[in-house]
């Protein structure tokens, strides 16, 4: 990749949205902001959503409760789907180890509100997330240096490390794990209590909303651009002056806060945490969610988290084929559709634009040199 | 633990930190040559080693017939009647290992490089139909009935499909090698006999005391793990760097266009850099159930992640670098166990990484697949 | 919403217990838990009770069920598939007794994962027709669920879950068919200490809730004898640098906290290396696949469990190999039959719903295969009885009663 392609995309917007979010761009701002809000609302419904006819059928988890694997799963997958997308898909870094990070965020509320403090867990969450954070700026600074797949498995390592160490250290409980972690407060009709989940499903959606508004500020700004550019090509950012290290690390930080956060969630609605609950598999289906969804697109981590956390329950059906099923599925999406479900646009163009079998110097391209 | 005890048993873990590391390093390997050539994480070679371990098995139990036990006692055999046998379970092995990489390189890599792969088509198309008629049957024999009908027309569209010829990004590799992985592991796990029950492998060879080296006794099974593992090495750097295929392999490693330019058959190429990782999974995979005598479904997954890590430890993309980082991290592992405790066993690995890396941002010996000093 | 629901069913339930018990007989009950009065009244529980159910002629509603929750797919799906079967066995004996009762037998399969338990959980509590739970299988999975269960008000009885500290949080719906690990902990300490008589011994645990558990008691019940110490990776198969220390220690006995699987390569490596000592374990290796795992090194090897011996039980035995042709009752399932016939008897009793038949498990008071079944007031089966097995000619074989 020249450096006028690596200019090009610098100045391209940061942000793009797939067809159906061209069309919708260019309804009127009254329709446009309509039909937000309808999503929006038709989103808080989903504990319901099992009860419409089609949708019903096509979406409930029979054998397990739909209500209890939206809270517990989708909504922890989609989030920390969309951190992870802020490190791989955003900045180009390659993370097997984020499950590290929601450990931290988990296991930082369940010290400090149940095994060595009584905090509520609203004092905790941002304690856990500036830890989680802080642990994401302590592994980036020494590993960021490292390129592409080495950064891989260091951080696979991390993960690993955090498990072990949890497993290991009676401080943190041990292999017992910590019980009894304290759950939200009850806000306003938002009752959190220990049968109903749905309380837990709309706090779980209302960060999953926030968050997704900070990150599109975030793309959209100087620092999207940064990342971008990194992750087109490092070196060529390096030589334009864009200060590739400390975006990086932004990047690692950022997803790291959004990983601990989740963990937070988790934490708070199940109120029980072991180190088991934290293995490499989990990092592993996180990566997979975020490419699944396509890449570097928000609504696409969105779409992959949600439908790695909610398709083996689905098919709870296949009894103890469904993660046979999950694996031959991975093969064909990637197979046919190699960006992911909602590919990412900007990515799209220049893939059809300039795409030469092995082209050299293109990071993204299997065959060649990165 | 105590001091006296590290000191005492120190060549002990010796002899078996270098034993664990030779088979990392066999295992290594197929990851270097797949990352040198194509430069990527091929996700899925722990499972070829996996179907390695049960090749072994099958071909001990099912095709010479040599029980679990017997009157109570391992099945010892001796002379030349044991050497025909390792020498039919390692090739075993590394031929179901071999092919299995092969087919695996067609089915969930090709495709996503672009080139129309008839063998990729056929296997997707039967995956998919099969995987989809467990939805109404769960019949073992209905499935694969079902599945083999509805693999030819759908064979034909997915062949089309390929011809379009995108190359994929690079991440989509490796999801598309971690469901490979999972499909793989799960399916040995659902359709082998004991499920996921350990299986043990017969035990032909008696792990008598070969000799006594510093005060420490070394079995015969691990003399011949680290024997074979420098054998099989050998021949590797031998081929790589010998013959005109190695020599494509390196050009290819270096780079892919100036290689095409040159008349070199890529695809031909990458087909035999998997077929030599998966050799040597083959060989790796006996030579673990040799010392081990057991294997199960998910027996890959921790293995592969170790060997990954001596990969990129001694330096990925680099035979050399392979077996060095194999044999640092098995004795590391060992020692680290025996100093912190064995349940620290994989923490002291990836910290072992971690500080290498720190002062090495390439690993031990570099990356250098390439630049033919292998 | 939800609740409101599930108040109605209960109502519904109670009502429905009023006409039972009005048919059935009335005996007086001494139940110790906080339920309704309709409930008390319907919670017959002796012997006889349960006697008679085994004799015919209960009735319950349609649809009646009870659940086993836990892992049947998954790393450890083997053991709960054993604890299945032991339940499938009570309820199709308990079904072909009693035309009038037709009892299901559903289940929740978690993959032994706390991800996944508190939805099934959810909809196992939802699903009014069940009554109680066999299970949860593992301690981790009964942390994260028991607080739902405990919520609804669903009965459970696990059959495996051996955590000592489960029974002090106040659940009023746990029970467990066996005794928790702090009383096999005292019991392995002095079969080391008296009938081995060994003055070196060594400790490995796998680093699991379960085995790190009974380790550390056992560590700290043999004190200064414990020469040598390590753990495992129960994941990684080459245990050499534990089976090196214990080599260069050279103990009378080893002792190791964990599962069969890995107890079969240790015993194997063990003794490759040339290791003599005796080799103890805790229940969660009582099962033959250690003997298949470890070969001729299992022989002579100590275990030890809170279980009499499923398979010693010979009606027991006789009607597992019936019900599953070729097999033999495996861990768990012994248990987890006993575990089954508690609930069944609650039904037979006329118990039909989750208040009636809580408070009849408060009161059941039942010979078991395993043992006497009857709890106290935190769920903990009464009696803490340790039984030795010996691995002998390739068979796990009763010692006895230790102590």
């Amino acid at each position: 990749m020249s450096l006028s392609d690596t200019f090009k995309t610098l100045t391209k917007p940061a942000h793009a949205v797939s067809g159906i979010g061209d069309k919708i761009s260019e309804l009127p701002r009254v329709s446009r902001w309509s039909l937000v809000a309808l999503f929006i609302v038709s989103l808080y419904l989903m504990p319901w959503w099992p009860e419409v006819p089609v949708l019903g059928w096509l979406v409930d988890t029979p054998g397990t409760s739909f209500e209890g694997v939206i809270t517990d799963k989708v909504v922890i997958y989609v989030l920390v789907a969309l951190g992870l997308n802020v490190v791989v898909g955003l900045a180009g870094l390659l993370d097997l180890g984020y499950v590290g990070f929601y450990a931290v965020g988990a296991y930082v509320v369940g010290v400090l509100s149940s095994q060595h403090a009584n905090l509520p867990w609203l004092v905790c969450v941002p304690i856990a997330v500036a830890v989680s954070m802080l642990a994401g700026v302590i592994l980036g600074t020494p590993t960021l240096r490292l390129r592409g797949d080495y950064l891989a498995i260091v951080t696979l390592g991390f993960g690993e490390i955090i498990r072990i160490s949890a497993n290991n250290a009676d401080w943190l409980g041990g292999s017992r794990g910590i019980s009894k972690i304290a759950k939200p407060p009850n806000i306003g009709p938002l009752k959190f209590g220990i049968l109903d989940a749905k309380p837990y499903f709309f706090l779980g959606l209302t960060v999953i909303l926030i968050t997704v508004f900070f990150l599109r500020r975030l793309e959209n700004s100087r620092v999207g651009r940064a990342w971008n550019a990194v992750r087109e090509d490092e070196d060529a950012a390096e030589l334009m002056g864009v200060h590739t290290f400390k975006f990086k690390l932004w990047a690692f930080a950022i997803g790291a806060a959004i990983g601990g956060l989740a963990g937070t969630l988790y934490a708070g609605k199940v109120r029980f945490i072991n180190p088991s609950n934290f293995p490499l598999q989990l990092s592993i289906l996180f990566i997979a969610a975020v490419v699944l969804g396509g890449t570097g697109n928000m609504w696409g981590a969105v779409l992959g988290g949600a439908v790695v956390a909610w398709m083996p329950e689905r098919f709870r059906g296949f009894a103890d084929k469904r993660v046979f099923v999950f694996g031959v599925a991975l093969v064909l999406v990637m197979v046919f559709r190699p960006q992911g479900l909602i590919p990412r646009k900007i990515r799209k163009e220049r893939w059809l634009a300039n795409w030469k079998p092995s082209q050299s110097g293109d990071a993204d391209s299997g065959v060649s040199r990165g | 633990m105590s001091d006296w005890l590290i000191y005492r048993t120190f060549w002990d873990l010796t002899v078996t930190g270098v034993a664990l590391g030779s088979i990392y390093a066999l295992v290594a390997l197929g990851y270097t040559l797949v990352y040198g050539v194509l430069r990527l994480i091929n996700f899925a070679h722990s499972e070829i080693f996996m179907v390695g371990t049960f090749a072994t098995l099958i071909t001990a139990t099912n095709f010479i017939g040599i029980p679990l036990l017997e009157e109570g006692n391992y099945p010892y055999r001796t002379g030349f009647t044991l050497v025909a046998i390792l020498l039919a379970c390692i090739v075993g092995g590394m031929v179901v290992s071999g092919a299995g990489a092969v087919l695996l390189e067609r089915v969930a890599y090709r495709p996503l490089r672009g080139s129309g792969e008839h063998v990729g088509a056929v296997v997707l198309a039967f995956a998919s139909v099969f995987t989809a008629s467990l939805i109404f049957t769960d019949h073992t024999r209905l499935n694969l009935i079902i599945g083999l009908i509805g693999t030819a027309p759908l064979s034909v569209l997915y062949l089309r499909i390929f011809r379009r010829g995108r190359q994929a990004p690079r991440l989509a590799f490796l999801i598309s090698a971690i469901g490979a992985s999972t499909a793989i592991a799960e399916a040995v796990a659902i359709w082998s006999p004991r499920d996921r029950e350990q299986y043990q492998t017969p035990r032909v060879l008696e792990k008598k005391v070969l000799f006594e080296f510093l005060g420490t006794e070394v079995r015969i099974d691990y003399v011949l793990v680290i024997v074979g593992a420098i054998l099989m090495m050998t021949a590797l750097v031998l081929f790589v760097n010998r013959t005109r295929l190695g020599r494509g392999v390196r050009a290819v490693a270096q780079d892919v266009e100036t290689a095409k330019i040159l008349g070199v058959n890529v695809d031909f190429v990458i087909l035999i850099t998997f077929l030599l990782g998966g050799v040597m999974a083959g060989a790796a995979a006996m030579m673990f159930t040799l010392v081990y005598d057991q294997t199960r479904f998910n027996i890959g997954f921790l293995l592969g992640v170790k060997s990954f890590t001596a990969a990129v430890l001694g330096g990925i993309g680099n035979l050399r670098g392979a077996l060095l980082g194999g044999l640092v991290l098995g004795l590391g592992e060992n020692y680290g166990a025996a100093i912190f405790g064995g349940q620290w066993k994989d923490v002291i690995a990836f910290v072992l990484l971690l500080v290498v890396l720190m002062f090495r941002p390439t690993g031990i010996l570099g990356e250098s697949l390439a630049k033919a000093r292998v | 919403m939800k609740k409101t629901r599930l108040v109605r069913a209960a109502a519904l339930a109670v009502s429905l217990a009023f006409v039972a018990a009005a048919c059935g007989d009335d005996n007086d009950s001494g139940s110790t838990d906080d339920t309704t009065a309709a409930a008390e009244e319907t919670a017959t529980a002796d012997t006889t009770a349960a006697a008679e159910a085994a004799a015919g002629g209960a009735t319950c509603a349609e649809g009646t069920s009870i659940a086993f929750f836990g892992a049947l797919s998954g790393d450890a799906g083997n053991l709960g598939q054993n604890i299945k079967k032991g339940a499938e066995l009570a309820v199709a004996q308990f079904n072909a007794a009693n035309a009038g009762c037709q009892v299901t037998l559903k289940d929740f399969d978690s993959q032994g994962s706390p991800d996944q338990a508190p939805a099934l959980a959810t909809q196992a509590i939802e699903d009014a027709t069940i009554l109680g739970i066999v299970g949860p299988a593992f301690s981790g999975e009964s942390k994260a669920v028991n607080p739902l269960f405990d919520e609804a008000g669903l009965a459970i009885i696990t059959p495996s879950a051996t955590n000592e500290a489960l029974n002090d949080n106040g659940w009023k719906i746990f029970h467990r068919a066996l005794a928790g690990d702090d009383k096999q902990g005292p019991g392995i300490v002095a079969y080391i200490q008296n009938t081995l008589a060994a003055e070196t011994v060594g400790v490995i645990d796998d680093a699991s809730e379960y085995g790190k558990g009974l380790a550390d008691i056992v560590r700290e019940g043999l004190g200064d004898k414990v020469v040598a110490s390590d753990a495992i990776d129960p994941a990684a198969a080459d245990f050499s640098a534990a089976v090196s220390k214990m080599k260069e220690a050279a103990p009378a006995a080893i002792f190791y906290g964990g599962y069969y699987a890995e107890a079969g390569k240790l015993a194997k490596q063990l003794r490759d290396a040339g290791v003599e000592s005796t080799l103890v374990f805790g229940d969660g290796v009582k099962d033959v696949g250690y003997i298949e795992a470890a070969g001729p090194a299992a022989e002579g090897s100590i275990i030890t469990c809170t279980c009499a011996d499923g398979g010693s039980n010979a009606d027991f035995a006789a009607a597992y190999g019936k019900q599953f042709p070729g097999e033999t009752p495996q861990t768990y399932a012994a248990e987890a039959y006993d575990a089954a016939n508690a609930f069944l008897a609650a039904i037979a009793s006329g118990a039909a719903d989750r208040a009636a038949v809580l408070a009849f498990l408060g009161t059941y008071d039942a010979a078991g295969v395993t043992k006497q079944i009857k709890w106290d007031e935190t769920g903990e089966v009464a009696g803490n009885a340790v039984y030795s097995y010996k691995v002998e000619g390739g068979a796990i074989k009763v010692e006895g009663l230790i102590g």
